[in-house]
């Protein structure tokens, strides 16, 4: 009894937080509907961890606990992979804005040297 | 201007305040026809003004991309100012500046990509153990697929004609050895030719080379990893 109280406050917490941080706009929807789908469908589990112990038995696993944990486990190796795949998307953006800035900066400097030649230096225009 | 073309000299630079004046001054000498372009890969010194105060052209990264980051500005910038050739060589002074005018009869004899490779005849430059074994990897494979002798594929001695310029303004690698081995594989790839001119590279003024077995066996895992994913990769859009 004690493990269904503490997953159950658990899991609601975990969802209270996604739907606070939503709410805050601190999360991008196209994530944060992932999260609230898997909170959504884990909540109950929380309430009741024998649920799956039917599922679990028909894929061979000896309990559902242990089918949560492995589905957890697969579930975060995923949000990794596709982490690691937007940091990799994002430092390529970065490094084009770098470059873009540093191409910007030398035409800016070109340019101001071309108007000191017309005005006498520090003449504000 | 050198000949009948505008020659652009990229020189990538990250903290060589120290030995860049000389650089600059030796190149405006024997090159009196190019520009030079330094591009100041995020440095905590005073590079930028250093090659400011030299007649240089500044191009500053707002924070370090490395090599192949500041090469593919350098490229970019020659493309949008329509230089007819882009070479690039280190700021660290360890290329000859007399060896430029070799490079551009490479091109002229028809290559888009010219590289100016050490353990080829010229200098004495040696190299051992997994290191070598690296280097030896790389340069087989590449002649290869280039259908031409390269001895020295991770040298950053090269220029490039106009055809050369516009991939690499679009297309360059920045991750480790992209900036040698896989540009070189996206230029053979893209259907460019690529040939190399013997050099002799001087040691280096400034800045320490990195050698220790441990570390050259890591060069030759890094490289073999390199070239596989730069062969698997589909081929930059020509």
């Amino acid at each position: 009894m004690q493990l269904s109280v503490l997953t159950s406050v658990t899991s609601v917490v975990i969802v209270l937080c996604i739907l606070e941080l939503l709410r805050r706009q601190q999360l991008r929807e196209k994530y944060a509907v992932v999260w609230l789908l898997i909170g959504l469908a884990v909540m109950p589990l929380g309430f009741d961890p024998s649920l799956l112990d039917s599922v679990a038995g028909a894929m061979g696993v000896a309990s559902g606990a242990s089918l949560v944990l492995f589905s957890g486990f697969v579930l975060i190796l995923l949000v990794s992979l596709h982490l690691s795949w937007e940091t990799s998307r994002l430092e390529a953006e970065t490094r084009s804005l770098a470059e873009e800035v540093a191409l910007l900066r030398t035409e800016l400097a070109e340019v101001r040297r071309t108007a000191a030649g017309d005005a006498p230096v520090g003449t504000v225009r | 201007m050198i000949g009948e073309r505008r020659v652009l000299v990229v020189l990538p630079a990250w903290n060589e305040a120290e030995g860049l004046a000389d650089v600059l001054a030796e190149l405006a000498e024997r090159l009196p026809g190019a520009d030079a372009l330094v591009v100041d890969d995020g440095s905590t010194d005073g590079t930028a003004g250093v090659a400011e105060a030299a007649g240089a052209v500044v191009a500053r990264l707002p924070y370090n991309l490395g090599v192949g980051g500041a090469m593919r500005l350098g490229y970019r910038y020659a493309h949008e100012h329509g230089y007819d050739v882009a070479v690039q060589v280190d700021a660290d002074g360890q290329h000859d500046p007399g060896y430029v005018p070799a490079l551009l009869r490479a091109l002229d004899a028809g290559a888009d990509l010219a590289i100016g490779a050490r353990f080829s005849g010229e200098g004495a430059y040696r190299v051992r153990g997994p290191r070598r074994w690296a280097m030896r990897l790389l340069s087989a494979v590449l002649s290869r697929i280039a259908g031409t002798r390269l001895t020295d594929t991770t040298s950053g001695f090269r220029a490039c004609n106009r055809r050369t310029i516009e991939l690499f303004a679009r297309w360059y690698p920045v991750e480790y050895l992209g900036d040698t081995v896989e540009s070189t594989v996206g230029a053979v790839r893209c259907g460019l030719t690529v040939r190399q001119v013997p050099v002799a590279m001087r040691p280096r003024t400034t800045g320490r080379p990195s050698a220790s077995p441990t570390r050259a066996l890591v060069y030759l895992l890094r490289a073999a990893l390199v070239l596989a994913l730069a062969m698997g990769r589909r081929a930059p859009a020509g």
